[in-house]
């Protein structure tokens, strides 16, 4: 444990001093302290601000996570040189990394919004759904990365397949949902469309912000049943359970793979 | 000390080490030679449990590795090339590992000494010049005192003044009763170092035993041209 705690402290300490940490930060402040100065409405703001967040976070966390493994390799041969379980040095790496990267969305995307809270009074609940999910995204991706780095010795296919996946999550998925309920549209589509959305995390949080607005009677049919079924407190506690799944799932594979590794 | 018992690894369709029994004796200097390719960092990284073998055993101290840890705390490793978290400077690389292994507090900081790291303590890695860190990589593997050293590749990248400081101080450490185990391609080092000779071609022991022996067998002068010939292909 003592090991864990040092591991975690040293890459944080690395990890906050690297420069793309602090652009990182600065373009979601950026972006929307933009957001907030162009309208006083909380509701589009949030919206956008969603729309960016689902973007940017799985494709930066995805990215710094697969090119960061790689390029401590001969720092965690050093690590794995010692005394220490391999386990606790790639536990130790993913928090010392996805802490750091979603504190620095809740600095870069907080500190305007609490410039601008009196626009925000009605909107509470939405705007921590939005930070949680955020969050959330952050934890999910870094942990593929990891998974994904740790499986491909070779870099440039390390990194292609991130950044395929985030195309995959982010725009293919939504495509492929459409073409499917469209084939299938003489059925009952509401559970399958259901555990559709429970398969992509990227989905999954932007439910958990869109949930909370009136806006979800817009989406129609399934947009019903969604609020049926994710709106209320059962709903609410699957959406974090999957979440959850999707942070841990892929962090214990990529656990049992990086100990049967060579270095 | 180190005990292998049909050590064998395989990479794909590659076998790096065929089945090896290699014994190697506690307080004595080890030199492992052979051409490129022929196991020799494989070996060295089953050791510290960094590949890990397709079958076969591995004992350090008695201990059989499989899954375990903590023997690694009588191991010194200076691997050939090293780098470390870019953005930390060498004091804190340093701080870093004296936590990791925390039990152990009788810190050897001699060679800081010698080879001067202290002024260079506040700088970043990423500022520091090749040897530089090599020179941080010979101080970390002499740092906690261990009773086994495994030095890969040792003086490469190190200028001669650098370069004697390490050897005197690797027999400084033989005398103390260290068990140190070292590959170079800089063979006039072994004459003065070596006392065994573990000679791997192709993944198999093809010699092993001490430095006379060696010399005896193959009828040459001295050990650096008893070595050039096995490289060559002579058999013995």
């Amino acid at each position: 444990m003592n090991a864990l705690k040092f591991i975690i402290k040293y890459q944080i300490h690395d990890t906050l001093r690297s420069k793309w940490l602090i652009i990182y930060t600065l373009f979601f402040a950026a972006i929307s302290y933009g957001l907030l100065s162009f309208t006083n409405e909380s509701s589009k703001v949030i919206l956008s601000l969603l729309n960016i967040n689902m973007i940017i976070i799985p494709l930066a966390s995805l990215v710094f996570g697969t090119i960061y493994l790689y390029n401590n390799s001969d720092y965690i041969i050093l690590i794995l040189s010692q005394p220490i379980n391999r386990k606790t040095l790639y536990l130790g790496m993913y928090l010392g990394l996805s802490f750091p990267m979603a504190l620095s969305f809740l600095i870069g995307t907080g500190l305007p919004v609490l410039l601008f809270i009196r626009n925000f009074k009605e909107a509470g609940p939405v705007l921590f759904n939005l930070f949680l999910g955020g969050v959330f995204e952050t934890f999910i991706f870094v942990s593929i990365s990891f998974l994904i780095a740790t499986l491909n010795e070779n870099k440039m296919k390390g990194l292609g397949l991130s950044i395929f996946l985030w195309m995959f999550f982010s725009a293919l998925y939504d495509g492929l949902i459409l073409i499917t309920l469209q084939i299938f549209r003489d059925y009952p589509l509401e559970i399958p469309s259901l555990v559709f959305t429970i398969l992509n995390p990227v989905d999954l949080s932007r439910l958990l912000v869109i949930l909370k607005f009136d806006i979800s009677a817009l989406m129609g049919y399934t947009g019903a049943v969604f609020t049926q079924f994710l709106g209320g407190g059962v709903g609410f506690a699957v959406s974090i359970l999957s979440l959850l799944l999707w942070s841990t799932l892929p962090l214990m594979f990529g656990l049992r793979s990086f100990s049967k590794k060579d270095f | 000390m180190i005990k292998t018992e049909k050590l064998y690894k395989k990479y794909g369709t590659l076998e790096a080490l065929k089945s090896l029994n290699i014994e190697i004796k506690s307080n004595r200097l080890t030199y492992i030679v052979g051409p490129n390719g022929s196991g020799k960092t494989t070996f060295i990284k089953t050791i510290l449990g960094l590949v890990k073998p397709t079958s076969g055993n591995l004992f350090v101290d008695g201990v059989k590795l499989n899954g375990t840890y903590r023997y690694r705390e009588k191991i010194g490793y200076m691997p050939q090339i090293a780098s470390f978290p870019e953005n930390l400077s060498v004091k804190e690389v340093l701080n870093l590992l004296k936590e990791i292994r925390s039990e152990n507090v009788n810190y050897d900081e001699e060679l800081i000494r010698l080879l001067k790291l202290e002024k260079e303590y506040e700088k970043r890695i990423k500022n520091l010049s090749g040897g530089t860190k090599q020179k941080l990589n010979a101080v970390i593997a002499f740092l906690f005192d261990p009773p086994v050293l495994i030095l890969d590749e040792p003086s490469a990248g190190l200028d001669p003044v650098s370069s004697s400081i390490l050897k005197d101080k690797i027999l400084r450490e033989k005398k103390a009763g260290k068990t140190i185990l070292f590959t170079s391609h800089i063979l006039s080092e072994l004459e003065e170092l070596a006392e065994e000779i573990i000679f791997l071609l192709e993944g198999s022991v093809c010699f092993s035993g001490g430095k006379d022996e060696l010399i005896l067998l193959t009828g040459e002068r001295n050990l650096e041209r008893a070595i050039a010939n096995l490289m060559m292909g002579q058999k013995i």
